[in-house]
């Protein structure tokens, strides 16, 4: 079982989503994210989903979603070379005075930027693939984390290779 | 000027439907309003899952297209089990519900409910439709969903201000229907069907593994061509029944959890398994470890997503089965008869006395089935409910031909008998329509005698009656140490029912009786009741317990 990085084109219709995720779901397994937007195609999503599971299993998936009828191209690109993202805000207690540097140190190292300054709080903005933002995250714990929200994972392959419906 | 209640109507007429099976109510007046005065037949039944299982009982009957049409709410929500059971046996069917108006919608509004939320896993597609200009086009889309690739249950949500909306010009609708994330693969890789001819052409014992793909593929023909020109046998599900004829010499029968014995061995020893159209359902495979051990398979299938899903494939063909068939059988050139193996399976067959004569001194449903088939002599269909007197019916109905065999099996839908016989009639009404039921699942949509009454629908019942859940009641005795836990259903008098309904009948307690009545109820022009009061205790024999390897039968005794 590893983590799986599944990418979907889809019709951008009412309901897509739910089919998508209702297909993960249906076989007992936790999505650990879902990222969905519009893409290089009118008309389409794409959608990322992040799920950990066999290979085996999520080769059954993806025949699965390929059966759905707004579902235009499903990859797996878990084993393809790739760079992905997400972004995360996260809202940490920082008393003026030295924890604030602190904090704001921290983020100047992980190329963290404070999108808003409060009395009492301070929001970060970090853009990374998921194990910076881990790290992050467990870094400014000690301070007191009041929000957090992560984007999802989005992916996208290296060089010239593509996973958009055209050849 | 249009409305969508009228552009429905007439787009279904434009698909060819001549029957629709429905059930009326508030969110699709504007519907009924034009069906008073629509050429399309309605047939109101009594209870909407009724609708579905006749639209489903009449699409497998036909090979067409099923509709049903119910009301929003509790309305749409019955057709719930009928859905599924399309579903899981891929049959095309589409169902119409009513909406409440689009302006009320989430709004837990009287008669609410959001069924294309509730149905999306038992639906091959579904639609909200939410603008009148799209009614013709939806229609359209969604019986070339149904009818095509692996056949599926569609589902169209219509809102009511949708029916009632007007449109100056409808959007035309295109003769071809072009989806984009829809494309069926219905021929072959020739490649891969290159390979499968090198395969069987070198197999020692191989195995023909035969399932209703083949008869929703239209391909018994090009299967009984591939299995005589190699001598191959045919073992199949209990979908399959029908593609090849029972008494066919190379037919072995059904395989799996009630299989024979011959068709269990021969999976068990196969060095080649052509799985056609089926799926390796879990009532098939019983351990999947222990399932064709010793064969290399291939899988010809139009839903690529069934190939790998519960067992490892050599050669996977995706492709209609019927076309795939057809190019084996033109690149097959050998025609050694493999007659060790065949030998083998003759055997078999022999020891395990497959034809025995049956115990006439009792009444059993063994019996009561085999005269059925020997006065039918060919003709017929079968529809029959979930239970032992399915199981019976499949063992001991000699079928002749595909879409003779209706039942429920993927789910496993106990009162879909009754219904999908008046489908089945229906659609084919100069045939004989049998449903055979046992009083467990025929008390399910019992209601239906008022349907067949109202239209005088010339469906018989053979109720094969034991005052039992009988199979629920056999895995009890048979693993829970004969605890019949909620199992006994005390008589019910089943002729006085129907009786009351307008409905003839007439109960059989005498194996003597069996002969005449059957024949009494097939003369009788109209619905007709049997009632027979079989051996309260008999089992479904052979069975393979479940999760145990699909050669260690259970053998029982046939009484």
């Amino acid at each position: 079982m590893r983590p799986h990085t599944i990418s979907v084109l889809v019709e951008n219709r009412p309901g897509v989503l739910s089919r998508v995720a209702g297909l993960f779901t249906r076989r007992g397994f936790n999505i650990e994210s879902l990222a969905v937007g519009t893409c290089e195609e009118p008309g389409m999503s794409r959608i990322t989903a992040v799920v950990i599971a066999d290979d085996e299993i999520i080769e059954q998936v993806k025949k699965q979603l390929n059966k759905l009828i707004n579902v235009i191209k499903v990859s797996d690109i878990t084993y393809t070379e790739h760079v992905a993202r997400e972004i995360a805000l996260i809202k940490v207690a920082a008393e003026p005075g030295s924890s604030r540097a602190e904090v704001m140190q921290l983020a100047d190292n992980f190329r963290a930027r404070i999108i808003d300054v409060g009395t009492r709080t301070v929001i970060l903005e970090v853009t990374g693939d998921t194990g910076k933002i881990d790290a992050l995250e467990k870094l400014l714990h000690q301070y007191g984390i009041k929000e957090l929200v992560r984007t999802g994972k989005i992916a996208m392959p290296r060089g010239s290779k593509t996973i958009s419906s055209k050849k | 000027m249009k409305t969508g209640a009228k552009i429905l109507v007439e787009s279904l007429l434009h698909e060819g439907v001549n029957t629709i099976f429905g059930y009326p109510g508030g969110t699709v007046l504007p519907i009924y309003d034009e069906l008073y005065d629509s050429p399309l037949r309605h047939i109101l039944v009594r209870h909407e899952q009724a609708a579905i299982h006749a639209a489903d009982g009449y699409a497998r009957a036909s090979g067409r297209v099923g509709v049903c049409l119910a009301t929003s709410g509790p309305g749409a929500c019955n057709l719930v089990t009928g859905i599924a059971t399309a579903y899981m046996d891929s049959v095309p069917v589409v169902a119409i519900t009513g909406q409440v108006p689009t302006t009320l919608l989430g709004n837990d509004a009287f008669q609410e409910s959001d069924i294309t939320g509730i149905t999306l896993p038992i639906t091959k597609h579904s639609y909200l439709l939410n603008n009148v200009r799209d009614v013709g086009k939806t229609v359209h889309e969604a019986f070339y969903i149904a009818g095509t690739g692996r056949m599926g249950p569609v589902l169209i949500d219509v809102p009511k201000d949708v029916q009632t909306d007007v449109v100056n010009e409808p959007e035309a609708v295109p003769e071809k229907v072009s989806i984009r994330g829809y494309q069926p693969t219905v021929r072959g890789h020739p490649k891969q069907i290159e390979k499968a001819v090198g395969m069987i052409s070198g197999a020692e014992r191989p195995l023909i593994y035969a399932g209703g793909g083949v008869i929703a593929s239209g391909g018994d023909a090009e299967l009984i061509r591939l299995a005589e020109a190699l001598m191959i046998p045919v073992t199949t599900t209990l979908m399959g029944l029908g593609a090849i004829p029972s008494h066919h010499p190379l037919n072995l029968g059904m395989l799996g959890m009630h299989g024979t014995q011959s068709a269990n061995y021969a999976v068990t020893e196969c060095d080649l398994l052509i799985a056609i159209g089926a799926r390796f359902d879990d009532r098939v495979t019983g351990k999947l470890e222990s399932f064709a051990p010793n064969a290399q398979i291939i899988h010809i299938d139009i839903d690529p997503a069934e190939i790998g899903k519960n067992k490892a494939v050599d050669l996977p063909i995706v492709g209609d089965v019927g076309h795939v068939l057809r190019e084996i059988n033109k690149k097959l050139t050998k025609k050694t008869v493999q007659g060790l193996w065949n030998g083998r399976i003759a055997e078999w067959k022999q020891q395990s006395g497959e034809k025995k004569v049956l115990d006439t001194s009792i009444l059993t449903p063994q019996y009561v089935v085999r005269t059925l088939s020997d006065i039918l002599d060919g003709a017929g269909i079968i529809v029959t409910e979930v239970g032992q007197n399915q199981m019976w019916a499949a063992q001991h109905f000699s079928f002749t031909r595909p879409r003779q065999w209706i039942s429920s099996g993927g789910l496993g839908t106990m009162g879909y008998g009754f219904p999908a016989a008046i489908g089945a009639s229906i659609a084919c009404p100069d045939e004989a329509v049998i449903d055979i039921a046992g009083d467990g699942s025929f008390q399910m949509n019992i209601q239906e005698l008022a349907t067949v009454v109202q239209y005088n629908i010339p469906v018989k019942v053979m109720i094969l009656n034991n005052q039992y859940l009988g199979m629920v009641r056999q895995w009890q005795e048979l693993f829970y140490d004969r605890r019949y836990s909620y199992t006994e259903m005390p008589s019910v008098d089943f002729v006085g029912i129907a009786k009351a309904y307008g409905v003839p009948g007439m109960c059989v307690t005498d194996p003597a009786d069996v002969g005449d009545a059957i024949q009494t109820s097939l003369a009788h022009d109209g619905p007709y009741i049997l009632d027979f009061r079989i051996e309260r205790e008999e089992n479904v024999m052979p069975m393979v317990p479940a999760g145990a390897a699909i050669n260690e039968m259970i053998l029982g005794e046939n009484r």
